[in-house]
């Protein structure tokens, strides 16, 4: 934590400056086919009650059993946060009712965590970056879902979910903005989508976060806190630390103190509202479950899936950076979905030629990016192959088309020529830049000859080349090469 | 044909084999005995028909000269373990109309083998109770009586179902449940012989938990040959219980009878309580004595932390049992009273369900557990635990083999008259068994003869870590050298 707020960082409010504290804890549904203690599928969407064990509905006489996929999701996660993996760690019981915790415990790891300490590094802008420390992860189970809509008398219970292994990933209070906490937010839900280890598709409730935030004046310690909950998207998070940290700023300038309590974030209405206060919280007399053993196992079993993790976000833009000589920036772009980057190193590679990286880069994360945002997909997932932006660039590349065209080529690659390669596509449509220079030679001759007046104007002021450019471009339909209309005009008009 | 009913879990099954009678011939003469012995209140449920079928096809099997160790033979299942299709209750309210799916892995492993199941013996609430007076379907009265008194005495508990029908000859054998001492105090206020294997040596998947890290099944049987016998097809490694060990399972059976020369027992100081007995002594040091003559050798050990293992067993056990408890809560299976809302059913259903006991543990629990609480109460009780595992260790590495105490500081008393004012005084009956759950180690019981009032009394034996052999051999000899005791007269007949 630094010890200096940033002044960029700080907020207005009547009597002077505020800084925001955030820290998180997400919860993480691990990517696993069963439930962290039973073979119950962990399918989405399932009829209600359909993937239910009955370990899962916690039947008298029944146990649980670790699912090992789930622990080795946790250390791969663990591994992605440069955390400490802890080789003995214990399963607690968390003990509370609620009609969709079957168990009237939560399955759940307290003192003794699967992993520990680690970092995430995270990109704010294209300038600033910071770091922030992860406290923790432990597993445990989800619970079910109440379903109060179902009855005007009842309530009814889907156990769908009850017993999904979750991941909970609890940041330290490292956040000081709206804008790092949705940085920070996304960046984790990158590397858990490189890992594998969670979907991070927060619609359907695989990815929730629980949003601490206090504030406090530059210096002083640390404020009173609010938890708000289960706030279910990044957009959400950025909004609900805003308003809330507005509602203390509020209390405090009012002379009024923080309660400490859990609240939720109403979207509609956008403000926070206290869910309980701590005079109702619960006592949860959390106490090693007796019917699981301390979870152990040795470092060679966390080397291997060391060794096997794939390249993470910072590896690759680090590598992006120094491969391809990409500023970070446009790397950072690049990285932040696997399946782009992916996308772009195919475009880069394609058929073993060389490319200009850059040029590349800027196509996927430009033109390209926003075609493909417009049809509601992301890079990789657009019918366009890799090998055809590929195939644009390098008719760039060879002075084919210009750039002007190239923009075309790619829009009919959207439009009416779906299916086509961007080289066939010139070819067809007659798109090959005009490097005949008898050609651009008649055309610039025409152009000066119709406008003697210009001529005289641009002798005294040469930037008046641009508008004989132009000209001579609209004359040829764009298809003449544009330095070498440049290099003639200059020559014809003497400047 | 009732005669029967006397022989033992190992003749039955020799006369099966060698057809001296059927499987439901041996089944009918102990459903029959069961229908004259309802005074006991043994039984919970009795199943004639499931037996007489199950009956039907061991002899079937038996006619092929097909089986099971345990074909054709009648056993009576403690009502904590789950029994599929047939209503399992902990004897609780809660569980009144309470049908699972599904099967104990200690129960299926017994219908493998080709047991047959007569019914689901009675037990303390939950488990809870050394007397079986918890029951929410009334106490089990033991088959046996003071001399000359017609007062009802109790079976001891939890297992008091299991050890009183299997002292009535109501069953050959009966599945039980030892937490604390329930299967082993109740073996000795019948004269019946029960072991706690070690912790970890059967499966507790599908039995109603009480308290997981103490909870152990075994078997009440009439001799150490037929507990033998039952063990051998309880115990057993199974990955639905993360904490049962993946061991090999011994034939117990070729232990019994095995010399037990040079054989170190330990006779623990601490165990000679203030104001023990001259009776309950006197039996401990003809024990020692037993075994002795049989080519044992007798050592004094010390166990310096038992003092403190009752109170810290009612902290384990209490926090434990809260927490297990919780699943009863009215929304999924079980009873349910309607309530205001969900706060106000979770506590009318609660309230309804549980007895007594079972609310004063709970209570106690959630307390040892509650924030504040936690570190004077469950953390030290654990740490305490680790101590009295350090005795035994110690004990053991030193070369003992066995240790050899009374089973309880009392023989059994009468129906009402313990704990009423004060359930401490029902507590300090598990003064002697405590500790070898908090342990995890085997332990035994075995009948060394009879009190002045005519009553069963038990010497227990302690061992190693997955050494139910060696106990086994040992119970044996005492067996041998006790003084052959004349089983209860049918009074409720």
């Amino acid at each position: 934590m630094t010890a200096h707020a940033k002044p960029s960082k700080l907020i207005k409010g009547a009597t002077g400056d505020w800084e925001i504290v955030v820290g998180m804890e997400i919860h993480a549904q691990v990517t696993s086919k069963s439930k962290l203690f039973s073979s119950a599928s962990t399918e989405f969407g399932g009829a209600p009650n359909s993937h239910v064990s009955l370990v899962d509905a916690a039947m008298p006489g029944m146990l649980p059993v670790i699912n090992e996929e789930c622990v080795r999701q946790a250390v791969r996660t663990g591994l992605g946060l440069k955390a400490q993996i802890n080789l003995r760690s214990i399963f607690d019981r968390k003990n509370y009712f609620y009609p969709d915790l079957p168990q009237g415990y939560q399955i759940s790891q307290y003192k003794n965590p699967i992993v520990g300490e680690g970092e995430v590094i995270v990109d704010v802008s294209p300038t600033e970056q910071i770091k922030v420390g992860i406290e923790r992860l432990h597993l445990e189970q989800d619970a079910g879902k109440s379903l109060h809509d179902q009855s005007p008398d009842q309530s009814f219970v889907d156990l769908n979910r009850s017993g999904v292994a979750l991941m909970e990933i609890v940041s330290k209070p490292d956040i000081r903005s709206a804008e790092e906490a949705r940085a920070y937010v996304t960046k984790l839900r990158t590397i858990l989508r490189y890992l594998g280890t969670c979907d991070g598709n927060m619609e359907q409730g695989s990815l929730r976060a629980d949003v601490n935030v206090s504030v406090r004046r530059p210096g002083e310690p640390l404020g009173t806190r609010c938890e708000i909950k289960n706030v279910n998207s990044i957009r959400f998070i950025g909004q609900a630390v805003e308003v809330e940290a507005r509602r203390q700023i509020g209390i405090l300038e009012d002379g009024g103190a923080i309660d400490q309590e859990t609240r939720l974030f109403d979207p509609a209405r956008g403000e926070t509202r206290a869910m309980r206060s701590k005079e109702e919280a619960h006592d949860y007399r959390y106490f090693p479950d007796p019917d699981l053993l301390p979870l152990e196992f040795d470092q060679a079993f966390v080397d291997a899936l060391a060794v096997a993790l794939p390249e993470l976000p910072d590896a690759k833009k680090a590598r992006f950076m120094r491969e391809y000589g990409l500023p970070s920036y446009d790397a950072g772009v690049l990285v932040a979905d696997r399946d782009t980057a992916d996308f772009y190193e195919d475009c880069v590679r394609a058929g073993g030629k060389a490319r200009d990286a850059k040029v590349v880069a800027n196509w996927v994360t430009g033109d390209f990016a926003a075609l493909a945002n417009a049809a509601g997909v992301g890079v990789a997932q657009t019918h366009v192959p890799a090998v055809r932006i590929a195939s644009l660039v390098d008719l760039l590349a060879e002075n084919v088309i210009s750039g002007k065209i190239a923009k075309d080529v790619l829009a009919l690659m959207f439009s009416e020529e779906r299916d086509a390669d961007p080289r066939d596509i010139v070819e067809r449509r007659g798109l090959k830049q005009v490097t005949d220079t008898g050609a651009i030679e008649r055309a610039v001759d025409a152009i000066v000859a119709a406008n003697p007046d210009k001529v005289e104007q641009a002798k005294a002021k040469p930037t008046m080349l641009g508008w004989f450019v132009g000209q001579v471009m609209k004359a040829t339909g764009g298809k003449a090469n544009p330095q070498s209309v440049n290099d003639m005009l200059k020559s014809k008009l003497g400047i | 044909m009732t005669d029967l009913t006397r022989l033992s879990l190992a003749a039955a099954r020799d006369g099966l084999r060698a057809k001296k009678f059927t499987a439901v011939e041996l089944t009918r003469a102990h459903l029959a005995a069961m229908e004259k012995a309802r005074a006991l209140n043994a039984y919970l449920v009795e199943t004639p028909d499931l037996a007489l079928a199950a009956a039907a096809s061991s002899d079937a099997r038996l006619a092929k000269g097909e089986g099971g160790p345990l074909e054709g033979l009648p056993l009576g299942i403690k009502d904590l373990y789950c029994t599929k299709g047939v209503a399992t209750t902990a004897a609780s309210r809660i569980l009144e109309n309470f049908v699972p799916h599904y099967e104990s892995t200690v129960s299926s492993q017994l219908w493998r083998d080709g047991a047959v199941m007569l019914g689901k013996l009675n037990l303390d609430e939950f488990a809870m109770g050394s007397s079986n007076e918890t029951s929410a379907y009334g106490p089990v009265v033991s088959p046996w009586r003071r001399n000359g008194s017609d007062a009802k005495i109790v079976p001891g508990g939890s297992s008091g179902g299991s050890a009183a029908a299997v002292a009535a000859h109501l069953c050959l054998g009966a599945t039980a449940t030892d937490t604390g001492g329930s299967i082993r105090q109740p073996a000795a206020f019948t004269g019946t012989v029960g072991i706690k294997p070690t912790y970890g040596r059967c499966s507790r998947w599908g039995i109603v938990a009480f308290a997981s890290s103490l909870d152990q099944a075994g078997p009440i049987a009439r001799d150490v040959r037929d507990a033998a016998i039952m063990l051998r097809s309880m115990a057993g490694y199974d990955a639905k219980d993360s904490t049962s060990v993946d061991l090999p399972t011994p034939d117990y059976e070729t232990a019994v009878g095995a010399s037990i020369k040079g054989k170190r027992i330990g006779i623990p100081k601490e165990y000679r309580l203030d104001g023990m007995s001259a009776e309950i002594d006197a039996l401990w040091m003809r024990g020692v004595a037993w075994l002795k003559d049989a080519g044992a050798e007798i050592v004094e050990i010390s166990l310096p932390h038992t003092r403190h293992a009752l109170p810290a067993y009612y902290i384990v056990a209490p926090a434990e049992a809260s927490s297990n408890l919780a699943r009863y809560d009215g929304v999924r299976y079980g009873l349910r009273k309607p309530g205001r809302d969900i706060q106000d059913m979770y506590e009318q259903t609660r309230a309804a369900g549980f007895g007594p006991e079972v609310r004063r543990r709970i209570m106690i629990g959630a307390y040892v557990l509650s924030a504040g609480y936690y570190d004077a109460y469950y953390v030290r009780a654990q740490k305490i635990r680790t101590l009295i595992k350090r005795d035994f260790e110690t004990t053991f590495n030193a070369g003992v083999d066995a240790i050899l105490t009374p089973a309880t500081p009392s023989p059994a008393f009468a129906i009402g008259e313990k704990g009423a004012a004060d359930p401490v005084e029902m507590y300090l009956n598990d003064v002697f068994t405590v500790t070898v759950n908090m342990a995890g180690l085997p332990g035994i019981v075995v009948p060394g003869g009879l009190s002045a009032e005519g009553l069963p009394l038990g010497l227990q034996l302690i061992g190693r870590p997955f050494e139910e052999e060696t106990l086994f051999s040992l119970a044996a000899a005492l067996e041998q050298a006790a003084p052959r005791m004349e089983p209860p007269q049918a009074w409720w007949a």
